[in-house]
């Protein structure tokens, strides 16, 4: 329990400097007030403007209220939609998380594998096209990859759409695009991991007991090779929603990113705010959810950090 | 083959690629064929040379406005390596040296500076420039400002990390012990000993910056056109590949050959210098 108490101090800690990140990024980069309006408007409407934003108050008075508009979830009104910038977001999230998952279940469900059967023919055939394919999937810009898949799939061989949401045809190729980075980078880590692994005295025990193959792999080996590899899904999950604001502009797919990056060209800042603010929020959420699952893999970092 | 030679050959075989843009950057202006933006209408989406109506005078077609898209690669080149080569120094130098004196002095700086990395490390980078570019406006010089606050974490924990051993070496207590002043110690005698970890760290950061370019300059927030760059070349691409695949494949195949070239240059570099600290490439 204490373990968990403490994992969850630092997660508000953490989000708490998050919001100062968004808060500092936002204001001090420039005047958004002179951002937001056209090239000739007069300085009475920029002075206005300020005003409604709030931006002619002392920095710390602004800072107490975005701090306060965080934990409210009220970030103003879109100048475009007429909606609650919030509201916008949420509505949004649902699509953005099931692009972000679809990507991450893709990349453990063929990454993991992939290193395994690296480490095990280590050196041969197999693991030399295991791992060519992770160091270039790793050297492949996520936008490039996805005008590639809708070269191929959708306008020379017609099999998959191109965009929107809906049904799992659309799916597969943003999903495809947003994991094959994290699919290369998983399988290296996997295959390092099991390697190391498979050369301590507890896999070797197992083989002496006797156990059958299968099982000293997938019991012995796989579960301890499993720590760093749950900590990198943990961290990587902060890229794959990075990586999910460039797929959906791609794909057309409507998510919270492409609405952060639409609103960007209309001007329309209190979008970019909560958009961003959603984002990194649930980064934040997920990393929490990793570290406790990480304590339940590695019981020995419940008690080596406690001191 | 002997153990040597394979190691020279793996040295060398992505170096290619590498040094193959450094020449192309620097000798943009005498080896491009045409001028990266002298658009020619009649001339627009011209196929490579081998297909269809294709000549070899533009060798990889042409783009929607007709610009050789050869002499943009070229030229972009110059643009893309220009501002990682940038973002990289700018990243490795604040990063680094804030590792150096939060491992050396401890205390509250250090407790400081390890939260805001922790911060930081929970923030998508490129969530974090989305933001800064907003407000700040799409330029060069704000570019490579937000690539390297994305690069900086990095350095500055795994420096840091080295100089908390280091510093209770006896040649360091040493020097202090003979009158060393604080900048002396750090420069003369920490800074030499986590040279190469930052060099392989700054490799890798080269690759990874590159991609981060690309990527904003593909989403309208780095690079503006018609300065040619690979990453807002893609961003007409993209709309355009149904009719033109050659506006696409082109300047990504470039990224990817770059970056590829430099991440394996930097393995190569971490096995000789350094096998156990640098951790693998990321992309943020």
């Amino acid at each position: 329990m204490r373990y968990i108490a403490r994992k969850l101090a630092h997660t508000v800690f953490v989000a708490f400097g998050v919001v100062t990140l968004v808060f500092a990024a936002l204001r001090m980069s420039g005047d958004p007030a002179a951002t937001m309006l056209p090239g000739d408007a007069s300085v009475e409407e920029l002075r206005d403007l300020r005003h409604a934003l709030g931006l002619d108050q002392p920095l710390h008075v602004q800072y107490v209220k975005f701090l306060a508009s965080a934990v409210t979830g009220d970030f103003g009104t879109s100048l475009r939609h007429q909606e609650p910038a919030m509201t916008l977001v949420l509505e949004r999230l649902p699509a953005t998380l099931e692009l972000a998952f679809a990507a991450l279940f893709l990349s453990v469900a063929i990454g993991l594998p992939l290193g395994i059967v690296a480490a095990l023919h280590r050196g041969r055939l197999a693991d030399m096209m295991a791992m060519a394919f992770a160091v270039v999937g790793q050297a492949t810009p996520y936008f490039w990859m996805g005008i590639m898949l809708i070269l191929i799939f959708a306008v020379e061989l017609r099999w998959l759409p191109t965009s929107g949401r809906g049904g799992i045809e659309r799916l597969i190729l943003p999903a495809v695009t947003l994991g094959t980075h994290f699919m290369a980078v998983l399988a290296r880590l996997t295959r390092t991991s099991m390697l190391e692994v498979l050369g301590q005295n507890y896999v070797t025990t197992a083989r002496a007991k006797g156990l059958a193959e299968r099982a000293v792999i997938l019991v012995h080996a796989l579960k301890n090779a499993a720590v760093p590899v749950v900590t990198l899904i943990g961290l990587q999950f902060g890229t794959l929603l990075g990586g999910a604001v460039v797929t959906e502009t791609i794909f057309a797919w409507p998510g919270v990113g492409r609405l952060a990056v639409q609103s960007i060209f209309v001007r329309d800042y209190p979008v970019v705010q909560a958009g961003v603010f959603v984002l990194a929020l649930s980064f934040v959420a997920i990393n929490l959810l990793v570290d406790l699952l990480y304590g339940w893999l590695d019981p020995r970092t419940r008690t080596a950090e406690a001191g | 083959m002997t153990g040597r030679r394979r190691a020279l050959l793996l040295l060398l075989l992505p170096l290619i690629p590498v040094l193959a843009a450094i020449l192309a950057a620097t000798l943009a202006p005498w080896v491009a064929p045409h001028s990266p933006t002298a658009s020619r209408l009649s001339a627009r989406l011209t196929p490579p040379a081998w297909q269809g109506q294709g000549t070899v005078a533009q060798l990889f077609g042409t783009d929607l406005l007709g610009r050789d898209v050869l002499s943009r690669l070229i030229w972009g080149a110059r643009i893309s390596l220009l501002i990682a080569l940038a973002a990289t120094i700018l990243g490795a130098a604040v990063g680094s040296l804030l590792g150096l004196v939060t491992g050396y002095y401890r205390g509250r700086v250090d407790r400081v500076v390890t939260k805001l990395i922790d911060v930081q490390l929970a923030f998508p980078f490129v969530l974090l420039a989305i933001a800064v570019i907003a407000v700040a406006g799409p330029s060069i010089p704000v570019l490579v400002v937000v690539l390297a606050i994305g690069s900086w974490v990095g350095h500055a924990r795994i420096v840091r990390g080295l100089v908390l051993g280091l510093r209770e070496r006896e040649y360091v207590q040493a020097a202090k012990a003979l009158g060393a002043g604080t900048p002396r110690v750090i420069f003369r005698h920490l800074l030499p000993e986590v040279l190469s970890v930052i060099l392989v760290l700054a490799t890798f950061d080269v690759g990874r910056i590159i991609i981060l370019e690309s990527t904003l300059s593909f989403l309208g927030l780095g690079v503006q056109p018609p300065t040619p760059s690979w990453g807002s070349d893609l961003r007409d691409a993209a709309a355009y590949v149904r009719q033109a695949w050659w506006i696409a494949a082109f300047p990504g195949l470039a990224i990817m050959i770059v970056v590829l070239g430099v991440n394996l240059v930097g393995d190569v570099l971490r096995d000789i210098l350094d096998p156990r600290t640098v951790p693998a490439t990321r992309q943020a």
